[in-house]
């Protein structure tokens, strides 16, 4: 056996396979990871602090710079927690376009995150370019519907800022009607692709009873195999309608983790076409008239959650009575998705680190804040 | 064995060596040379928040920025030519982004892409948020917008493009002659008590404007320098001053006491009234 000395190796916070600007040291003996570090705040850009200072209204544009791939879900948690607040009641058509449009960013962020994970694995902008092309379609409707492509600040306290335009549901539709094709073939891309197979099998496996412990939630929960969903276990919004199943994986590695977002794809889409059937006979405009928006909440404290498609995201707000929130904390995925990282990488090879944080899937304006 | 013809000094000669100065020579080798590095502009895979999504959007499917020659995104800043800064620059990451820039071979551009790269954009009146690259590096463009769309990058791009086919071999700042300040490195700041420092010296403290002004625009490659400072304009952020004590008493009606008593004693935070 031959004496080996460990290592230190930093990884970025510039580095082409990092998720943003996010920092490791990593310890290696030989090519064996025996200790892993992470160093946070490369982008925190206080947004807590900020959002203190502003009305509820002006952090609605802030929060979609949370998890800047979907925008629109983290609208709608900061929304649910202002309307708890208040006791605003939002619209039955307008909880139908919420809940299209978070189906929709969740099946964007999916096709992105498939991307990014072969992207890491070294396959060059291949995967990504066919996650991109179909997130660009979703973008386009975003647009046609909010005006912006990416911070689209759709949401407003008692519903959605405006109605969709009459070409929305038709290119909805054409959507949904080729989409089946797109994720068998990321699908068959992925399963019969030998050398995503050696490098995600097996790979940064999470234990279900350390997935509990570290309080992980979305996918990276669900494949390790606990069919926790908050639009489940606590069915916020319309979700009680809908008919739709929560994949789990069985192992909890990198592989598992990437067939449930594969699944969740397909749910999402499955969701889609109940809301485009049941939408026709909502109830109600696309706003409640009588929302204010210059909201004064009563003094307390309010905590709004929902599924994220990077798992559990809510918002935690302490109101003194002022239009300004008191206390502004948000609970995000990423960050605690990311905890477990240390875990998941040690006894791996150090090639595999990056593959193992592609699977986690996070954003890192979510993490640093 | 290098070609070497010498002539006698005739008129023509003169004649050459006036054109020469006036450009005539020099002109198409500039447009040779400006041709080759516009064709062939490298940016680096270099993300910083929600501007980088754009970016990638700028280099894939739709948008394709293969078309004008920079779809090569570098992973190495010493193979790269073009610094996109996609996203806010916090104070713990504005060093590394200088010392980036500085591992790049001249000739070497940079765009501002975004609100907060170029003035801190939403970000601005955060304690961490650099206010604009600028002060730190210098910028050929900026493209306003939170975020810039795909296509506003892509003409970004084309500006640069633009400024460099107006280069002149003779005059650019890597080659040209006499003291050249920007090939060297740029100093990398330190995160210090106060704020973003170099050599000691306060740069952008928390809370107040900056306390050096931006590198103008080094537009054409030329020689440009403007390191004015500006110490007396100091804006009042009380939120961030730790001296001030004061409770607002709007923050402290009806909250509950463990609330109250746990949160950090902080300053007063604007009317809310107003």
């Amino acid at each position: 056996m031959l004496k080996t000395e460990e290592l230190q190796i930093n990884i970025g916070p510039q580095h082409p396979s990092t998720h943003g600007v996010f920092r490791m040291i990593v310890t290696v003996d030989g090519e064996t990871i025996t200790d892993l570090k992470p160093v946070f705040g490369y982008l925190h850009r206080n947004h807590e602090q900020i959002a203190e200072q502003n009305t509820y209204l002006q952090n609605m544009p802030y929060t979609d710079r949370l998890d800047y791939f979907n925008s629109m879900a983290n609208n709608q948690a900061y929304a649910m927690a202002i309307e708890k607040m208040v006791g605003i009641e939002v619209p039955e058509r307008a909880e139908y376009l919420r809940v299209m449009m978070v189906e929709l960013t969740r099946i964007l962020n999916h096709a992105g995150a498939l991307g990014f994970l072969i992207n890491d694995m070294g396959m060059w902008q291949t995967q990504l370019a066919f996650g991109m092309r179909e997130r660009e379609k979703i973008l386009d409707l975003f647009e046609s519907a909010s005006g912006a492509r990416l911070m689209c600040n759709y949401f407003r306290f008692g519903g959605v800022v405006r109605d969709l335009p009459p070409d929305f549901i038709p290119r909805l539709k054409e959507l949904l009607q080729a989409m089946p094709a797109f994720v068998d073939e990321l699908e068959r891309l992925l399963r019969e692709n030998e050398i995503l197979m050696q490098r995600a099998e097996g790979i940064g496996i999470l234990p279900r009873d350390l997935a509990l412990a570290y309080s992980v939630s979305g996918p990276v929960l669900r494949g390790s195999g606990i069919p926790y969903d908050v639009r489940k276990a606590e069915p916020y919004s319309v979700y009680d309608r809908f008919d739709f199943d929560v994949p789990v994986g069985t192992v909890g590695d990198v592989y598992d983790r990437f067939l449930v977002r594969i699944e969740e794809m397909r749910q999402s889409r499955r969701i889609l076409e109940q809301v485009l059937e049941q939408l026709p006979d909502a109830q109600g405009g696309h706003i409640n008239p009588k929302a204010r928006q210059n909201v004064r909440p009563p003094v307390g404290d309010v905590y709004a959650r929902i599924e994220s498609p990077k798992g559990e995201l809510g918002f935690y707000l302490v109101s003194d009575g002022s239009g300004k929130p008191y206390r502004y904390k948000v609970r995000a995925p990423s960050f605690i998705n990311l905890t477990p990282l240390g875990d998941m990488c040690r006894g791996y090879k150090v090639a595999d680190v990056v593959v193992i944080l592609g699977s986690i899937d996070i954003v890192m304006g979510e993490v640093d804040r | 064995m290098p070609l070497e013809i010498v002539f006698p000094m005739t008129n023509e000669h003169e004649l050459q060596l006036d054109l020469e100065r006036q450009g005539v020579f020099l002109s198409t080798v500039n447009r040779f040379y400006n041709w080759g590095r516009r064709s062939s502009i490298w940016p680096m895979a270099f993300g910083l928040a929600c501007c980088a999504i754009e970016m990638m959007a700028f280099g894939l499917s739709r948008y394709d920025v293969a078309r004008f020659g920079a779809e090569l995104f570098r992973a190495s800043p010493r193979q790269a030519d073009l610094m996109i800064v996609a996203g806010t620059v916090t104070k713990k990451m504005a060093p590394q982004v200088v010392r980036l820039y500085n591992q790049m071979a001249e000739p070497r551009y940079v765009i501002s892409m975004g609100a907060c790269a170029t003035s801190g954009g939403p970000f601005r009146d955060g304690y961490n948020v650099l206010r604009g690259i600028d002060l730190l590096v210098p910028v050929d463009v900026y493209v306003p917008g939170c975020p810039p769309r795909p296509e506003a990058l892509l003409h970004a791009l084309i500006t640069l493009q633009d400024q460099i086919d107006r280069q002149k071999l003779g005059r650019v700042r890597w080659y040209g002659e006499g003291a050249k300040p920007q090939t060297t490195d740029f100093p990398v700041p330190t995160f210090g008590a106060q704020g973003l420092e170099i050599d000691g010296r306060l740069v952008d403290p928390v809370g107040g404007l900056p306390l050096v002004s931006a590198y103008t625009a080094p537009e054409f490659g030329e020689m440009k320098s403007g390191r004015l400072e500006h110490p007396e304009i100091v804006r009042h952020f009380p939120i961030m001053d730790p001296t001030v004590e004061l409770e607002h008493p709007l923050k402290a009606r009806g909250m509950a006491p463990e609330i109250a008593a746990d949160d950090l004693k902080r300053g007063e935070v604007g009317n809310a009234e107003a």
